[in-house]
């Protein structure tokens, strides 16, 4: 991890952060009471079951819905101001590329609409195919991707405008397990290199504990954290770390924070 | 070879209806078949089956001949040069109804797409507007045309009808825009948001381009739509020099020259298909906006 700077506001701050949907009848309380920090180049994982509120929470760090109560800052800012300025980039579990424009053009995206000139994308562009190991597939049109290609080019647009903080919502939930873990790999180097922050909505457990300084296990109905665990893994994140034992010690225990919740999960009813 | 194929069934399928006509002329009745006729009293009775006499049915190669007869005897020029005239006229006219419907029909689109509010006030009107039989409509264009011309702008007739045809075309592109605007999957809207991208640039790097696969065969049925309500429109508000008063006026003398007002006929049908060929040739260019995402 980079080093943060003392003086630098932490990624996100939450304090008492909640969400509720107006329904037909009454509302609902898709999250309450969220306290959370996350440091300048931490990686944070979001995990519990379905309706636990993880990609609500995401969403509304990401300015993509507005919380109900409590203040929620994205590196010091509103979440609002953090989006304007550009302070994070997002990937879902869709890729979501404009299927009419090539590799290039869908990494170039988010540079195109804020004016940085052809020179200028094309060099970025160049290096963030790189970055992503795309770089003789730059002319290609989606369709001719496999998903895990997809998945490359949207982390790639993700990153096209260097955000201090990257928010991600099950990103390899559609893919096999073989692309999986390679691209989970290629994440974590990815994060390291470019020494932003990470929030990363997952279902999966052996995922959470992998890629991340920090799991936050969350319970349903209503939405809420329930226990955060450190994982202290130290240093770069390889297939030695998958098959070590502390990995499997961090996998059983938020295996444990997340049966452990009081409430039953919303797959078992 | 794929292409070959489409051809072939093509005229295959225009062989089968030739056939379908001169079977049915060699061996239907000649006076056709009449259930309930009051001897004596002409027109009772409900035909079933039509009449095959070379009157009412002439055979297809005296429809073929007769186009390179002179159009109207004497030192006219042949018909076919006639048909050509009028049905050029046509498509302009029909032309200009397209562009007026297709703006019209994009506008009320982007109108009813921006605000769910004047969907709902809009969109009903839309679709009854299409429930006006267009020979009601037409006069009263024709007369508001007058009305224009008579108060000093000029006005002329054909531009009437241009209006008349547009009046079909702008529904099917007006339907099309709602539709084509409104397709982006959320995902794509969100990263938009996320891009802290407003309005106008979503509508272009979004919204517009995902919309060339609604608006394609919109704008298609807009031609077909603006060539048929060229020709009804010529017809009722009673122009001259198109294809649509051609039919009616060779008609009239269709028991004299049974084989005359075929030849606007298949004018008026060749017309339809310039029309909707040319529009198909728009697709063409906007092929990379017709690509889809493969799925993960």
């Amino acid at each position: 991890m980079t080093p943060t700077p003392e003086d630098s506001a932490p990624a996100v701050r939450a304090s008492g952060v909640g969400k509720t949907f107006a329904v037909t009848r009454g509302e609902v309380v898709a999250l309450t009471g969220v306290e959370l920090e996350v440091r300048a180049g931490e990686f944070v994982s979001l995990i519990g079951p379905s309706g636990c509120g993880k990609s609500t929470l995401l969403r509304l760090i990401a300015d993509l819905d507005e919380s109900s109560i409590g203040t929620l800052e994205v590196f010091g800012k509103t979440p609002r101001q953090a989006r304007l300025d550009q302070d994070y980039g997002i990937a879902f579990q869709q890729a979501g590329l404009l299927p009419w424009r090539d590799v290039a053009a869908n990494i170039a995206l988010p540079l195109e609409l804020h004016g940085v000139d052809a020179a200028g994308r094309k060099a970025r562009v160049a290096e963030l195919a790189e970055l992503v190991g795309l770089t003789d597939f730059v002319d290609r049109y989606p369709d001719q991707l496999s998903g895990g290609m997809q998945q490359r080019v949207a982390i790639a647009r993700a990153l096209a405008e260097r955000p201090r903080l990257l928010l991600m919502d099950e990103p390899f939930g559609a893919l096999d397990e073989m692309t999986r873990e390679y691209l989970q790999g290629e994440l974590a180097r990815i994060a390291a290199e470019t020494g932003a922050a990470v929030v990363f909505v997952t279902h999966s457990i052996p995922e959470a504990v992998f890629l991340s300084d920090r799991v936050v296990v969350m319970s349903p109905r209503p939405g809420r954290i329930t226990d955060v665990i450190a994982t202290g893994f130290d240093g770069p994140r390889g297939d030695a770390l998958r098959e070590s034992p502390e990995y499997f010690a961090k996998v059983t225990e938020v295996r444990e924070a997340l049966h452990g919740a009081p409430v039953e999960r919303a797959n078992e009813r | 070879m794929k292409r070959a194929a489409a051809v072939g069934w093509g005229v295959l399928g225009l062989l089968l209806v030739a056939g379908a006509w001169e079977l049915y002329k060699a061996v239907g009745p000649v006076d056709g078949f009449t259930v309930g006729a009051v001897d004596g009293e002409t027109g009772s009775g409900v035909m079933l089956l039509p009449r095959t006499n070379d009157r009412s049915m002439p055979h297809l190669w005296d429809m073929g001949a007769r186009l390179f007869e002179a159009t109207s005897g004497g030192s006219t020029p042949p018909l076919w040069i006639t048909v050509v005239q009028a049905a050029g006229f046509t498509l302009g006219v029909a032309a200009v109804g397209w562009v007026i419907g297709v703006l019209v029909g994009l506008l009320l689109g982007l109108v009813m797409q921006r605000w769910r509010i004047a969907e709902w006030g809009i969109l009903p009107w839309v679709v009854v507007s299409q429930t006006v039989p267009l020979i009601a409509f037409a006069p009263v264009v024709n007369a508001i045309g007058n009305q224009i011309d008579r108060g000093g702008v000029d006005w002329p007739q054909w531009a009437s009808v241009a209006v008349i045809a547009s009046y079909l075309a702008f529904f099917p592109v007006a339907i099309g825009a709602l539709r084509g605007l409104g397709s982006p999957d959320a995902i794509h809207v969100d990263l938009m948001r996320s891009y802290a991208a407003g309005y106008w640039k979503t509508l272009f790097r979004l919204r517009l381009p995902a919309a060339v696969p609604h608006l394609l065969p919109a704008l298609r049925l807009a031609a077909a739509n603006a060539v048929v309500g060229a020709v009804v429109a010529e017809v009722s508000i009673g122009m001259r020099g198109g294809i649509g008063r051609m039919i009616i006026q060779l008609a009239g003398q269709g028991s004299s020259d049974p084989s005359a007002p075929w030849g606007p006929t298949f004018g008026a049908i060749a017309l339809g298909l310039v029309a909707a060929g040319s529009v198909a040739l728009l697709g063409v260019g906007l092929k990379t906006y017709r690509r889809g995402e493969a799925t993960a």
